[in-house]
């Protein structure tokens, strides 16, 4: 088992982070998802294409990369379809597609990914040598930024995951207002849809195992970021003459949260590693990472606005920006207890 | 890669020993002290007591990631190793950094062999989570020095053939700098050892009146008033030990541990499985945690500041886990002669006060992690004598 980042990790990470901090600053996040700065992110570091298989012009690299990666990207707020293009992306490393995944690394397609509860699933039938596919998404993530949505639907055949083309024909998609005002959602309703059916959907749950270590790794870095945040407010912010990070009613409650940051950042490792190399630890661990780190990233962001007082609970300052896109983050998968539920049945209680 | 399989196989020899070596029983008791002292032994002469202490002074000479692997592969024992965990986590360590050579020589390897137990006596009645305001003195006299005082919550003192003691030197000095550490015989006169029961009933430490006890100073550590240094290698050492575990003894079943506990409660109730998936998530993100710790520390990342949270973290967690096992239980968790749960709730407090408690600890990660600004001090300057120390009515 490996926990700790390797020098290429951390150079990995060096990179991104100075790149996002000078492209992408807090100000700029505000402004929601601008294309040019999600094109430099795929052309000058590659990486949308970071896991996909080098055969297909990708990185070939694993989940410590990806979610040495995805830390930075939670840590900057990064706005935009690039958690949602990752899930499509970990979808198609499981049932691979060529023009894809090809597109993916170019930087060309931006897609998403659909885990509809099967009961509301789509319909899909054929139609000029493809499929048409039909039913109602009411919430899909990066769903107006995306071009392509990868899907499960029903056919004939069984369950088989789909690439719907957005911009096409029987497509409506209505933006939703988002709690997160960085990320958007949308619903998006499917009348005859053109797809392309891509494969058998995977029925063991390792695409679902691998959207929770990549979720909790972006979770680490919100927590991080929130962390570094008031611990710097801590010791430059004066109050009854003293620095608000000298009292130990403030000093207490931030050692708590670097001590979830601790643990909440070998989990994301450990997550990593079993996605890369130990697929029998994976579920257990997915369902760890995400019923701890989700957590500790919203209890984190909720007592990092807290600290800062009054400031904290204004428009203009950042504090609301982390705290709303951890609560997002804790629930995008499904309400939170079903991680719970699931280490419940792995360990066989 | 290589270094993998050099540790992998070490584990594995280590394993093995401790499956042919280690006794059925525990030794905690005082007519264990031979068993253990034998145990001890064989432990010295197989190369895992001091396995990364100096191969000079006795050691092994070893890493940090061998020390793990070894207290990973021993957490499967009960090894009777308690009475020396005080002389093996703290006070030998502090004579491998801070001790004389001849000290060393003296000192160190009957230790790691078990021939001598060490005990170490820093807390006071009126000094405990500040031990630097402790009025134990030590006064020149020739080449003696008379040391005059009552020290407390002194784990092992009663075995123990000798102490780490600190005392004031200087009263006219602010309070950091007129202390000074030694190493006194623990069976010289006017040493008085007088067992203290806690809380579970049992005698584990005590507390020690010295009166007029003699001490060379060729057994003095460090300058003349620069106990407070060596006092700070002591206290880093006692947070690593307690966090890693070492030679610590741990139980085989802990009966608050997931594993014992989903024997004893219903895990069909909803309630209850979600309270012990929470067991399992604390406990999965703590072993984690130190995992990782271990893995830096073989990487040549210290720890440092950073074992404090670990710290912090098993002590919450020893007492979440015993106060929910008795919540599961139910009426029976406190009735019973030697019932596990009973003594475990009555153990917990013990961990978050021992070795420093859980706000010293989140002083120490909020000064030394987060670099967070230092609460004003009045007590840095003024010179001992003039200060308020102790319970003030």
């Amino acid at each position: 088992m490996n926990l700790v980042l390797s020098p290429e990790q951390q150079e990995l990470r060096d990179t991104v982070r100075s790149f996002l901090g000078a492209v992408s600053p807090l100000p700029k996040v505000r402004e929601g998802y601008d294309p040019d700065v999600y094109t430099r992110l795929n052309g000058e570091l590659g990486l949308s294409g970071l896991i996909v298989p080098e055969e297909y012009g990708g990185s070939g690299a694993g989940f410590a990369e990806l979610a040495v990666v995805l830390t930075e990207t939670g840590a900057a707020l990064l706005p935009g379809p690039f958690l949602a293009t990752t899930f499509a992306a970990i979808a198609l490393t499981r049932v691979p597609d060529k023009e894809l995944l090809t597109g993916i690394a170019e930087g060309r397609v931006v897609a998403t990914l659909a885990q509809p509860a099967e009961e509301d699933g789509l319909a899909a039938e054929s139609a000029d040598g493809g499929v048409a596919v039909r039913g109602t998404l009411a919430q899909v993530l990066g769903g107006m930024e995306a071009g392509v949505l990868l899907v499960p639907a029903r056919t004939g055949d069984g369950v088989v995951l789909v690439a719907v083309d957005l911009t096409g024909e029987g497509v409506t998609r209505t933006p939703l207002e988002t709690l997160d005002i960085t990320r958007g959602q949308a619903r998006i309703e499917l009348d005859g849809a053109r797809g392309r059916v891509l494969g058998a959907q995977p029925q063991d749950g390792g695409i679902g195992d691998r959207l929770a270590v990549a979720l909790a790794a972006e979770q680490l870095g919100v927590l991080r970021a929130s962390l570094d945040s008031i611990v710097a407010y801590a010791k430059i912010r004066v109050a009854f003459g003293r620095y608000i990070g000298s009292y130990q009613g403030v000093k207490h409650k931030l050692a708590d949260m670097h001590c979830k940051l601790e643990q909440a950042e070998s989990i994301v490792r450990f997550a990593a590693w079993a996605a890369d190399e130990s697929p029998e630890e994976l579920p257990a661990a997915a369902a760890l990472a995400q019923a701890y780190v989700g957590r500790a990233c919203f209890e984190v962001a909720r007592d990092h606005l807290l600290l800062h007082g009054g400031i904290g609970f204004t428009w203009e300052h950042d504090a609301h920006l982390f705290y709303k896109r951890a609560k997002t983050d804790e629930v995008l998968l499904g309400p939170p207890r079903i991680h719970r539920a699931r280490l419940a049945q792995l360990l066989e209680l | 890669m290589n270094l993998d399989v050099n540790l992998a196989e070490y584990r594995r020899t280590a394993r093995m020993w401790l499956e042919a070596n280690t006794p059925a029983d525990d030794a905690r008791e005082a007519d264990g002290i031979a068993r253990a002292k034998e145990f001890m032994a064989r432990l010295y002469d197989a190369g895992y007591s001091g396995i990364t202490w100096p191969a000079r002074w006795g050691g092994q000479g070893l890493t940090q990631a061998e020390e793990r692997a070894f207290a990973a592969e021993s957490r499967d024992f009960t090894l009777p190793t308690y009475v020396f965990s005080i002389g093996l986590g703290m006070t030998g360590p502090t004579l491998v950094d801070r001790g004389t050579d001849a000290q060393r020589e003296r000192f160190v390897r009957p230790l790691l062999r078990g021939e001598e137990i060490w005990c170490q006596l820093f807390s006071e009645p009126g000094a405990g989570s500040d031990v630097a305001s402790l009025q134990t003195r030590a006064v020149r006299d020739g080449d003696d020095w008379v040391v005059n005082g009552q020290k407390v919550w002194t784990s092992v003192a009663h075995h123990a053939d000798w102490g780490l003691l600190l005392t004031r030197t200087d009263v006219d000095l602010p309070k950091h700098k007129g202390l000074t550490m030694f190493v006194v015989n623990m069976r010289h006169p006017g040493v008085t050892v007088r067992p203290l029961k806690d809380m579970s009933g049992r005698a584990n430490f005590n507390e020690i009146f010295f009166d007029d006890v003699t001490i060379p100073d060729e057994h003095r550590i460090g300058e003349v008033n620069d106990g407070w240094s060596v006092a700070v290698t002591t206290l880093l050492h006692e947070r690593l030990s307690i966090s890693s575990g070492v030679g610590m003894g741990t139980r085989r079943d802990d009966p608050t541990a997931l594993d014992g506990l989903r024997r004893l409660v219903d895990t069909t109730d909803p309630l209850v499985r979600d309270e012990l998936v929470e067991l399992h998530i604390r406990s999965r993100a703590l072993a984690l945690f130190n995992q990782r710790l271990a893995q830096e520390t073989k990487a040549g990342v210290f720890p440092g500041a950073r074992g404090s949270a670990a710290k912090l973290l098993l002590a919450e967690l020893t007492m979440y886990q015993a106060d929910l096992a008795t919540r599961l239980a139910g009426p029976s968790s406190v009735v019973g002669e030697d019932n596990p749960l009973s003594q475990a709730i009555s153990l917990a407090p013990g961990m978050a006060l021992g070795g420093g408690t859980n706000e010293i600890m989140r002083n120490i990660v909020g000064d030394r992690v987060l670099n967070l600004p230092p609460e004003p001090r009045v007590d840095k300057t003024v010179p001992f004598k003039d200060l308020k120390v102790g319970t003030q009515a």
